[in-house]
């Protein structure tokens, strides 16, 4: 399996400073992960675990009040490792957009609510390929958005007169206009309805099919990641406690959080009692020691007590990190 | 099982503008239901289909500009005692972190419910029953005592919020998106306490949503609401597991079902929803796959088929009739 | 006393505090003056500072020094009953017109915005100079009170109308509580940063008005103030004729004051804010 990124014992944290007392919080604590090439990646998890961090991890985008605590994110351009977060700013900047790109969370933010989207489109091609005519680059982004099946008249309005699906889907256009090797995408489909939901996970699937490359998908639903991702990780509390192809994490989950989850999810024709994860989520400003898991887990013995699992392969392609799988 | 809710082509139109150009958005247009005593009903639509300006509508927090509400038989516009009303009906919201005041204490919401409603006199009786509701939903006092709202974690605000509307024992709960904000392994907790609340206490709930999943899971009827109309309404398991009206169909179909083996959905064409507020005929006539000449020009009658309420030119009732 | 140790840890608030306390214990002072506030030739004139009189004399025949604590005294005593007043009448029209919208609302805005459109300079010189004979400090005071009021109404009715819309205030309504027990449970301890702020931005715009207000003779000249005290100072040409105590006194204690104001009532704002009051509930 070839990987395009590679993420080795990340510690990202966020310094707080309020009255003069100094909280800090781990929200990416030692993770460790091999994000493959041409697949939609999943990674899950709920609010406050820190996928959101990861994300920004990934993009290099590490800005006060988060600081990187250790470890690498190494980009693999060309057969060769690129650690992303000792690079320049200008160098990052060539690269994003380009090789890597991030759809955040909230449509938008991504658009210039005063400028049509014409203008942003240009303004965005512009700042990437030099020397071309404005007709040049305009027919570009038309093409784009033909290829992905949007209109493109939808280039004169402005963003607030389209509704949040259709911004959603532009503002996934733009990311992928230049052919990114990698999209990283932030709850793309929170706030947005069920068939909104559905115009714009088709389009992702598009994307990836036409330019076969990588999409990081973060959300906490699970169905969107049944649906669409091929292999994922469930995050909890800052670290990976899972990882491997999502039809294996579904039909056979390893790590309890996860089995929690899925039995949790509610399904249209079974009205069975569920129940949810007992507890509540930890606090990621005094994570519990050991596995961060076993305030919580029915089955927890006393190692899990003491030491913290490391993510480690089970099955072939299928990792957990957990003390009940190591015997 | 009675009626305690009965609405009667509630309307609602907000007039928006300044002094020049108002334009009229009938946010809600002519909705028909009822609730059961010790029932879940849910309402259930995308955002902005009008089904919390409904709620409010119940609640008093708006006037409708047209219909009626009766409460036990008795019209509820009539009534003009906020707080009586209070004692029957109470409410939960979406965001917990924003249901309580960031700078009070979240026990002091408890004891002006219960001294507000005159529910008990003795201060110590007060704290018990506090204790109730809180063990009710499973908190404890000791949990939540001295706690401002930032202290607390959005399950137990939100199970917070709930105790507080049990104060008053009323018999019906309108709960507005109450797990949408909530973190995905608790939903089902909380979703699962209305469903106690209606087995063991006899409360009725309006169950407001999006998500159909756990409306399925948890809901006894269910009525389907797009752009201000209600299109299907009856029995979870009929609506659900057996659509008649087309949105209701689109609805479920795009519903991304959490099992890996699901083939990936027929690929739709997605339209942009111009105006469908201001539509004429059926509102949904812009995007629907059946649609047919009659439906852009005049508006479908509600029609009664197996014993599902279905507002579409579609149906004709099973006796032959059509229904208002 | 842990909120005042939280406070002195911001500069501002402690040089604030201080030069304000400094200038508390000033008016303390004029109540034990051993001259008279108004009469004159009480002292040989134009003497520079010395030791009998540390900031010298004026060319009215006073004590400097002790001039300049009557005239603290009676400046705050305006811009005090200027500040409080017209604070009074900018919560009660905000949080009605907020809350309660509607055509009340709409009288209460335009009476505001009529206000706010006035050339404020124009009108308080017209009226004060209809009332001259009746300007006491008191009289001063309302005066600036009743055109005080309007900016700080529309800033309070902003925030009341967004208070309305969070959903606490729903969770209030449902607990039983009436709109009083609303405004005063729910809202007030959220717009208080903003309340007091205004307060002392006000006090700092009375103190200045009514030494404009002064310059201009509308004053009743008699009654030391810092406004009068520089407008007798400039008329007896106290610069031209090398007499700086008697004119720098009132101008260095004008800035301190305004400075000190400005401090305290910036670095008081952000501990009350509510936004950071809670992060201090956390931190605890």
């Amino acid at each position: 399996m070839n990987c395009v990124i590679n993420v080795e014992q990340l510690q990202a944290f966020y310094v707080l400073e309020a009255q003069g007392k100094r909280k800090i919080i781990k929200a990416v604590n030692n993770v460790t992960l091999s994000i493959p090439e041409n697949e939609i990646y999943g990674i899950a998890g709920e609010s406050g675990c820190g996928k959101t961090t990861l994300l920004k991890a990934l993009f290099a985008s590490i800005d006060p009040p988060l600081q990187l605590f250790g470890g690498k994110v190494n980009y693999r351009i060309n057969g060769k490792d690129l650690n992303a977060l000792s690079l320049s700013e200008k160098e990052k900047r060539e690269l994003r957009w380009t090789y890597i790109s991030y759809i955040p969370q909230g449509s938008m933010s991504v658009f210039n609510p005063v400028k049509k989207l014409k203008r942003t489109y240009l303004n965005f091609l512009e700042s990437h390929i030099r020397g071309k005519a404005h007709r040049d680059l305009l027919s570009l982004a038309h093409q784009h958005l033909e290829e992905l099946g949007l209109s493109p008249q939808i280039l004169g309005a402005y963003p607030h007169q389209l509704s949040g699906g259709m911004r959603q889907r532009i503002a996934i256009a733009l990311s992928t206009l230049l052919k990114p090797k990698i999209i990283l995408a932030d709850e793309p489909t929170t706030a947005l309805d069920v068939v909104a939901q559905r115009a714009v996970l088709q389009l992702m699937r598009d994307v990836q099919q036409e330019l076969q490359n990588t999409i990081v998908l973060v959300t906490h639903d699970m169905g969107i990641q049944a649906n669409i991702a091929s292999r994922m990780a469930i995050m909890y509390a800052g670290k990976i406690v899972e990882e491997g192809p999502t039809e294996e994490v579904f039909i056979k989950p390893l790590h309890p959080y996860t089995q929690y989850l899925i039995q949790s999810l509610p399904r249209i024709g079974d009205k069975t009692t569920r129940k949810s994860v007992p507890g509540s989520p930890p606090s990621l400003l005094d994570p519990p020691l050991g596995c961060p898991f076993h305030p919580r887990c029915p089955q927890v013995f006393d190692r899990c007590i003491k030491e913290t699992p490391i993510l480690d392969q089970c099955n072939p392609n299928h990792k957990v990190a957990c003390w009940l799988r190591r015997d | 099982m009675s009626t305690i809710l009965k609405a009667n082509n509630l309307t609602k139109i907000f007039s928006l503008g300044g002094l020049l150009s108002r334009t009229k958005i009938t946010a809600v247009d002519h909705v028909s239901f009822t609730v059961e005593s010790s029932e879940i009903f849910t309402l259930a639509g995308e955002s902005g289909c009008g089904k919390s300006t409904t709620a409010r509508m119940i609640l008093g927090f708006e006037i409708p500009t047209s219909g009626e509400l009766h409460y036990l038989d008795q019209n509820i516009q009539s009534v003009k005692d906020k707080k009586a009303w209070f004692k029957e009906v109470q409410a939960v919201f979406q965001n917990p972190f924003e249901s309580f005041n960031p700078l009070r204490k979240v026990e002091s919401y408890f004891f002006e419910t219960v001294n507000n409603f005159h529910i008990e006199k003795n201060e110590k009786r007060a704290e018990q029953l506090i204790e109730e509701k809180l063990q009710a939903v499973g908190l404890t006092y000791h949990e939540i005592a001295g706690k401002y709202p930032g202290e607390l974690s959005g399950g137990q605000l939100q199970r917070s919020s709930i105790a507080r509307s049990l104060l008053t024992n009323p018999s019906l709960l309108i709960a507005d998106e109450p797990v949408s904000m909530v973190d995905a392994s608790l939903r089902m907790s909380i979703v699962n306490l209305f469903r106690e609340m209606r087995d063991s206490f006899g409360v009725s709930v309006i169950y407001i949503t999006h998500d159909l999943a756990t409306a399925y899971y948890i809901s006894d009827r269910i009525a389907i609401m797009f752009r201000g109309n209600i299109v299907e309404t009856g029995s979870v398991e009929e609506v659900l597991g057996n659509p008649k009206h087309p949105y209701t169909k689109l609805l479920i179909e795009s519903i991304p079902q959490p099992d890996p083996h699901q083939q990936p959905k027929t690929l739709i064409k997605f339209l942009e929803e111009k105006e469908e507020y201001l539509r004429k005929g059926c509102k949904f006539s812009g995007r629907c796959p059946e649609v047919m000449d009659i439906c852009k020009k005049i508006t479908p009658k509600d029609v009664l088929i197996d014993g599902v309420m279905v507002k579409c030119h579609l149906f004709k009732t099973n006796t032959g009739k059509s229904e208002e | 006393m842990g909120i005042l140790k939280d406070l002195f840890k911001d500069y501002r608030f402690a040089v604030g505090f201080i030069l304000l306390v400094f200038l508390f214990f000033l008016v303390l002072a004029s109540f034990f003056s051993p001259y008279d506030a108004i009469k004159w030739l009480q002292v040989p004139r134009d003497k520079p500072p010395s030791w009998f009189h540390i900031l010298g004399t004026n060319s009215k025949g006073q004590d400097v020094f002790w001039e300049a604590t009557f005239s603290i005294r009676n400046s705050l005593i305006i811009a005090l009953i200027a500040g409080l007043i017209s604070r009074l009448i900018a919560v009660l029209v905000g949080f009605v017109a907020g809350y309660k919208g509607g055509i009340s609302d709409r009288i209460l805005m335009g009476l505001t915005d009529g206000l706010l459109v006035i050339p404020l300079f124009l009108i308080l010189v017209l009226v004060a100079m209809l009332l001259k004979e009746a300007m006491t400090l008191i009289n001063t005071g309302f005066l600036l009170a009743f055109f005080g009021w309007a900016w700080d109404a529309r800033t309070i009715r902003s925030q009341v109308l967004s208070l309305r819309e969070r959903e606490f205030t729903q969770t209030s309504i449902l607990s039983g509580n009436g709109t009083l027990s609303l405004v005063t449970k729910e809202y007030l301890p959220l717009t208080i940063p903003l309340i007091f702020s205004t307060l002392i931005n006000n006090i700092a715009w009375a103190i200045g008005m009514e030494i404009v207000l002064a310059i201009l003779g509308l004053v009743p000249l008699a009654i030391p103030t810092l406004g009068t005290t520089l407008q007798w100072a400039i008329t007896y040409q106290a610069i031209l004729l090398g007499h700086w105590w008697w004119i720098l006194t009132p101008v260095v204690l004008t800035i301190l004051l305004l400075v000190a104001l400005y401090w305290f009532s910036v670095s008081v704002s952000e501990y009350l804010d509510p936004r950071i009051r809670i992060q201090r509930i956390g931190v605890k």
